[in-house]
């Protein structure tokens, strides 16, 4: 089943995969904008999932002691401070909330960040990262034992008991998601929770989230309502919200698992501009291919002429 | 505490009130506390050993080809020879750098055009079998007594030219496709660099070769050795300086720190491999000297580009600025066609600003 976008551009995974008649794709819409960090995602993950702990840490990053996604963690929630002085935020839209006192940047006798009536002039993003699960998916591509496979639900799942542990699916992912345990030796990653998913139930990350902010359905639903949110916020005056990872025609062709952003993608530790690796692997193949003519055509001339 | 990383993006004069922070030389990106985006490879020494002895390997095959070919059965011989060993090393140190050493036949399992590890290890199992029983065939022959064959060394001393061959027609791909191994990666000056690496990779195993012929040739062997080590040490040579000055950004993690270094030995020890080749040639131990110089720049070259690799991995820099970069030409180039055109109106793209538009 291979056409002209399975290496990159707009596709449909599932059946390029091989799949005939698949059920709809299935992703996650991660919608930052109400995420309150309470990471009862990261926990339903790791008891569902029997994901090993990856350590006591304290970080020292805001509330965040997981640091990033890995082998032991499918769900990572970030944590990002931002000081927005109340005065300046008409730059870039009008405030959301009832407007205040104008923040002059006076060093004061007040807490830090406090302004006079009690509104603060920091910010706190939150948000749960996670597995992609893109359609073009580069840890897919170069898992050279097939323990990576694409489900019928259009996700990308590693299958740990064919799993050698080469790593080249840790080197491949644009992300930083997928990593090898190094207890194990085999790489891990989120599964979009594929055996829920073969019972008919939603991952238990989104069974778990209190705010709705982790949403799991039919993908092309999820974009439909991705959209609806992003112009109701921008129409409340938060004109920052973006989407992340929505778009087919994006570097990955698009993510199973998509997210609503208040900021760039960068400050929540995700690439701007991802591009899957494999897109360039026919020009890749080309180079190599004109580079070994050339390393055969070396040996010729050096011994051209000189039988002796 | 304020976000992460190298500070805030300057915003062009946006917020008031911020003097004191704009003396501050400030990077021009964000990112998250300043930590990595991508993994660092998981891949140890064992694969930048590989990618040394893998060229080694198919380079010496090309060699002891050649030297059959030719009638030079010192590097016919050490050709063989030395292929085995590298054949022998490449296999031991890839295995040992899986997680799980005991699965690697699971290697075996698929063949994946869009897997440069599966398609190379197909190449290896071709080249490996060709190889070994071109040196079997050679180990045959050596241990023949006078001109006496016995029952099984005629048909392995005969079957020495055409394994050898084969070996040989292999031996090109197995010395290139290590370079789309680690160009096929998210790794970012890795990737970046995927129209110099093979180059670089074969011209580096060519030298390697040459420099096993250096040290076996006989003095009537000298001139298509010298030839090889050129060509070879050229290709090496500018594939290097390519990768390290034409990258932008992503040539930083091979001109600094410890890949720096490496890549420095290993330009330093070609050209002295060389000068050694052309000028003291007609030495014995001077020739042996040239070619473990040869030899060693090819291990430092593989290394340099191995860690320079996994530098790029730890910084975000290497990451955001290159897309940023990127995004911002990709916007450049739309405006200057909306533009061109005059069809596309400010408001038609107000509503769908996608997450690039900050």
């Amino acid at each position: 089943m291979v056409s002209r976008n399975s290496l990159s551009g707009p596709l449909d995974p599932t059946p390029d995969a091989g799949y005939v008649d698949p059920p709809a794709r299935k992703g996650f819409f991660t919608d930052t904008s109400v995420c309150i960090g309470c990471k009862a995602c990261e926990v339903a993950c790791k008891e569902w999932n029997e994901v090993p702990s990856d350590g006591l840490n304290l970080l020292g990053l805001s509330f965040d002691n997981t640091g990033s996604l890995g082998a032991d963690s499918w769900r990572h929630v970030a944590f990002i401070e931002q000081s927005r002085p109340v005065g300046a935020q008409s730059f870039e839209g009008p405030p959301t909330g009832p407007s205040g006192t104008s923040f002059l940047g006076m060093p004061g006798t007040a807490l830090p960040g406090a302004s006079q009536d009690g509104r603060t002039d920091l910010r706190w993003l939150m948000a749960s990262d996670v597995c992609k699960h893109c359609t073009h998916a580069a840890c897919l591509d170069v898992c050279p034992t097939g323990s990576l496979f694409r489900t019928e639900f259009g996700t990308v799942v590693v299958q740990e008991d064919i799993c050698n542990g080469c790593g080249y699916c840790v080197s491949a992912c644009p992300y930083g998601v997928i990593d090898r345990r190094e207890t194990d030796g085999r790489a891990w990653k989120c599964t979009l929770c594929y055996d829920r998913l073969k019972g008919d139930a939603e991952p238990a990350c989104a069974k778990a989230c209190p705010t709705d902010s982790i949403q799991f359905g039919d993908l092309d639903e999820l974009r439909e309502r991705a959209d609806r949110r992003v112009a109701a916020l921008q129409g409340a005056g938060v004109t920052e919200a973006r989407l992340y990872g929505h778009d087919e025609s994006d570097g990955v062709g698009g993510d199973g698992a998509f997210f609503l952003l208040l900021d760039e993608p960068e400050v929540y530790g995700l690439p701007p501009d991802p591009v899957v690796t494999t897109k360039d692997l026919p020009d890749m193949w080309r180079h190599a291919g004109l580079a070994a003519l050339a390393m055969a055509a070396g040996v010729v001339a050096a011994f051209a002429g000189a039988r002796r | 505490m304020a976000e992460g990383g190298r500070g805030a993006r300057r915003r062009g004069g946006g917020r008031g009130g911020q003097g004191a922070e704009l003396m501050v030389p400030e990077a021009d990106f964000r990112s998250y506390y300043g930590r990595a985006i991508l993994k660092p490879p998981v891949w140890k020494h064992d694969v930048a050993i590989y990618l040394f002895t893998g060229g080694l390997a198919a380079s010496s095959s090309m060699l002891a080809a050649a030297g059959d070919l030719t009638h030079r059965p010192e590097l016919r011989r050490a050709g063989r020879a030395s292929a085995m060993a590298a054949l022998l090393a490449s296999t031991f140190f890839l295995v040992k750098d899986l997680g799980r050493p005991k699965r690697f036949l699971y290697m075996l399992r698929v063949a994946k055009p869009t897997s440069p590890m599966s398609v190379g290890t197909w190449i290896l199992t071709a080249y490996g079998g060709a190889a070994g029983l071109a040196a079997v065939s050679e180990a045959a022959r050596a241990t023949v007594v006078g001109s006496r064959l016995g029952v099984l060394d005629r048909p392995l001393v005969g079957v020495g030219r055409p394994a050898g061959l084969a070996a040989a027609a292999v031996a090109p791909a197995l010395a290139t496709y290590t370079a789309v191994l680690l160009a096929d990666t998210a790794v970012p000056s890795w990737h970046e660099a995927y129209r110099q690496l093979p180059f670089l990779f074969a011209g580096s195993a060519l030298a390697s070769g040459a420099g096993v012929g250096l040290i076996a040739a006989g003095p009537d062997d000298l001139g298509p050795v010298r030839r090889l080590a050129v060509t070879g040490a050229a290709m090496e040579l500018a594939g290097a300086r390519s990768v390290r000055h034409r990258l932008g950004l992503l040539s930083e993690p091979y001109l600094t720190g410890r890949a720096g270094r490496l890549l420095q030995a290993g330009e330093m020890l070609t050209v002295t491999g060389i000068t050694g080749a052309l000028l003291g040639g007609h030495s014995r131990v001077l020739r042996r000297l040239a070619g473990a110089c040869l030899l060693a720049a090819s291990l430092a070259t593989r290394f340099g580009i191995f860690e320079g690799g996994v530098e790029s991995t730890k910084d975000p820099k290497y990451v955001v600025v290159p897309q940023r970069e990127r995004m911002a030409a990709r916007a450049a180039q739309e405006a200057e066609r909306g533009h061109r055109t005059e069809t596309v109106t400010p408001s038609d793209e107000a509503g769908t600003s996608s997450p690039t538009t900050g």
